[in-house]
């Protein structure tokens, strides 16, 4: 595996947390997840083979749970809450306005690479309906115009790094 | 009637100007020293103040804490471990992660005092995939009360030992439930197991006994531990004791968190007074009281029986104003008060695409183990969302109401209530809307407010 000498180290450390290795299947699945940006069949065999487990062990883990992915996505992960406090307050037009924006669909990688738009269900944020996870970072109250500011904004981050 | 003053417990420093998330502020406002007594103490001492204090569970079912800790298999000669439910997935709720960004000690707190009152020796806290800072957050905290001799080894030199590990989830709710929880602590799919003989009491992490509690739940111990089971009896009323904390969403001028002792506000008094009412020129036509999994109540609708107050029994004949806002009175009216998300719909929104939203919600959820569940939930959305985007027929209404029938009672876990419920309260109290929903679509604006 191709990996941060870091990660490696937390994939070390995270393992002695458990009296049974497979209780840190998910705590690895992250952290391969965050390091490589998503989970290919080399990260399931290596983590299998890390846990002393079959393959199937995790990949059973990997199709489960909705956070883990099996391909590369953009650069930024705009996760919309699609649940009902939300959607009383717009959040399918603030979905829509994102994905208008640039120029994509539910679940895809955008055009120019740089964002996936997802719905996601209740952020356990309702009170402040709609809102949105970017990457780890959660935004409240984004209503069309808001999300049309966060887009550009991530879209001068982007050419600021060209 | 005004609306009793908040009591912020729980809530005391949550939003507080200057109040940051570190050991150092903590412990200026007086942080740590109920641990300090509380291992001073026999341990089974604090298990009876908890008993005392009639503290029921924050994470949904209000299942009775001291009780759940006298279940707890002590004479196996396993580990005992405790799991910090921290999973607030129920749509509608949004507590436990203000506590935990802006008040990580506090959990902490009430964690190492229950495990100290319950011998246990390792904690995990199971915390919502989608919340990564708030993972981080206690991960600094936690490490933050190790090096102050807190969590750890032999804390503040008693010779008792505790650690305590926080657990990502990955984006599944039926990891709320706890013995699902635990499956997913092992590393594995999140399946509910069958109870009997799984009672985590007994059969839980490990096939050890386990406790699992709720965050709020833990931040209540911390405080009977500081004040005594019977001083804490003191606020709410009886059977419902301490404060509760209602997360209010939707369709109110001032949506948000609201603390109060428990069983002493009214519905209408928390979404009229508190709140500030419905939005300008709107009306409250529904509301959700505990988490979207509760029934539904329908305003305009009257609630009458008999109900215990003292020794006496008296009437009651309430509009959904006057339902007090307890566990008991909530399910005596045949709905819950779960976790304490109440979510409010005014009259805008149209019943059946409010639950097209929902049945996506549970579909999208189900774990899969229970043919009722699986194929149930699929069913009602399937339903419910054709409705909505395509062809919608009279009898859809019988034929929603009859998948939704099917499905509890037969089922591993309260899932299988869960997504039922919704479907079941609507059908009944808005059969109209839906048996109506062919003619009234037309007439609806195109370009309403999408719910699904
Ligand atoms: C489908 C389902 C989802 C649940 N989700 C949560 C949750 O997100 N958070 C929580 O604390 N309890 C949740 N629960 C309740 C837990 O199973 C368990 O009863 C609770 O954590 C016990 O803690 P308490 O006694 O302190 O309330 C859920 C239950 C079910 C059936
Ligand atoms: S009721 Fe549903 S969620 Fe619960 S175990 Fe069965 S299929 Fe899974
Ligand atoms: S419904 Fe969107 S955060 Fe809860």
């Amino acid at each position: 595996m191709n990996l941060k000498p870091e990660t490696f180290q937390r994939i070390d450390e995270v393992i002695t947390h458990y009296p049974v290795k497979r209780s840190a299947t998910l705590p690895l699945l992250h952290l391969v997840q965050e390091d490589a940006g998503y989970i290919s069949e080399d990260a399931v065999l290596w983590i299998a083979q890390k846990l002393e487990l079959q393959p199937i062990n995790v990949l059973e883990v990997v199709t489960f749970y909705p956070m883990f992915r099996r391909a590369p996505i953009g650069r930024r992960h705009i996760k919309v809450c699609r649940t009902l406090s939300c959607a009383l307050l717009g959040g399918y037009k603030t979905c829509e306005t994102f994905r208008d924006e640039f120029k994509t669909t539910l679940g895809a990688t955008s055009p120019c690479g740089e964002v996936t738009v997802d719905f996601v269900e209740c952020l356990a944020s309702c009170g402040t309906a709609p809102v949105v996870l970017i990457d780890e970072v959660l935004h409240e109250k984004v209503d069309a115009t808001k999300a049309r500011q966060i887009s550009a904004q991530i879209r001068s981050e982007a050419a600021a790094r060209k | 009637m005004p609306a009793p003053v908040q009591t912020r417990v729980i809530f005391k420093h949550i939003d507080e100007p200057g109040y940051t998330n570190d050991l150092g502020c903590y412990l200026r406002h007086g942080g740590y020293e109920t641990l300090k007594k509380s291992v001073a103490r026999p341990p089974a001492d604090l298990i009876e103040e908890v008993k005392k204090s009639g503290l029921r569970g924050r994470g949904g079912a209000g299942f009775p804490c001291g009780v759940k800790w006298s279940l707890v298999d002590r004479k196996s000669g396993k580990p005992i471990y405790l799991i910090v439910n921290a999973d607030e997935s129920e749509p509608g709720t949004f507590k436990d992660r203000y506590i935990m960004h802006q008040d990580p000690h506090q959990l902490i707190e009430g964690t190492i005092i229950s495990c100290f009152a319950n011998n246990v020796k390792q904690a995990y806290i199971y915390i919502r995939g989608e919340m990564p800072e708030g993972a981080r957050i206690l991960e600094k905290a936690i490490a933050e009360a190790r090096a102050a001799n807190l969590v750890g080894p032999n804390i503040l030199g008693t010779g008792y030992s505790c650690e305590i590990y926080v657990h990502r989830g990955a984006g599944a709710y039926i990891c709320g439930e706890e013995t699902g929880l635990i499956e997913s602590l092992e590393g594995k799919r999140a399946n509910p197991r069958i109870k009997p003989p799984y009672f985590p009491a007994v059969l839980g992490l490990y096939q050890c006994p386990t406790i699992v509690n709720n965050v709020e739940t833990l931040c209540q111990v911390k405080h009977i531990a500081d004040i005594g089971g019977e001083a804490y009896a003191k606020t709410g009323t009886p059977g419902n004791t301490g404060t509760r904390i209602f997360c209010v969403s939707g369709h109110v001028q001032r949506p948000g968190y609201y603390e109060f002792p428990a069983g002493t506000i009214t519905m209408g008094q928390l979404l009229n007074e508190v709140c500030g009412g419905p939005l300008p020129g709107r009306t409250f036509k529904a509301v959700i009281p505990g988490g979207s999994s509760a029934k539904v109540l329908r305003f305009g609708e009257r609630y009458k029986g008999k109900r215990k107050v003292g020794a006496d029994m008296v009437d009651y004949d309430w509009g959904v104003e006057d339902v007090p806002m307890d566990f008991d009175s909530l399910a005596m009216i045949g709905s819950m008060g779960g976790s304490g998300g109440v979510i409010v719909m005014d009259d805008s929104v149209n019943m059946v695409e409010a639950l097209a939203n929902i049945n996506a919600f549970y579909q999208h959820e189900s774990c899969g183990q229970c043919t009722p569940c699986r194929e149930g939930s699929l069913w009602m959305k399937k339903i419910s969302s054709r409705m909505v985007h395509g062809d919608a027929r009279k009898e859809d209404a019988a034929l929603l109401k009859s998948v939704a029938d099917q499905i509890p009672g037969r089922t591993i876990c309260a899932f299988g209530e869960a997504c039922s419920w919704p479907t079941q309260s609507f059908l009944i109290k808005f059969k109209d809307e839906f048996e109506g929903y062919a003619e009234a679509k037309k007439a609806l604006p195109a370009d309403r407010l999408s719910l699904v």
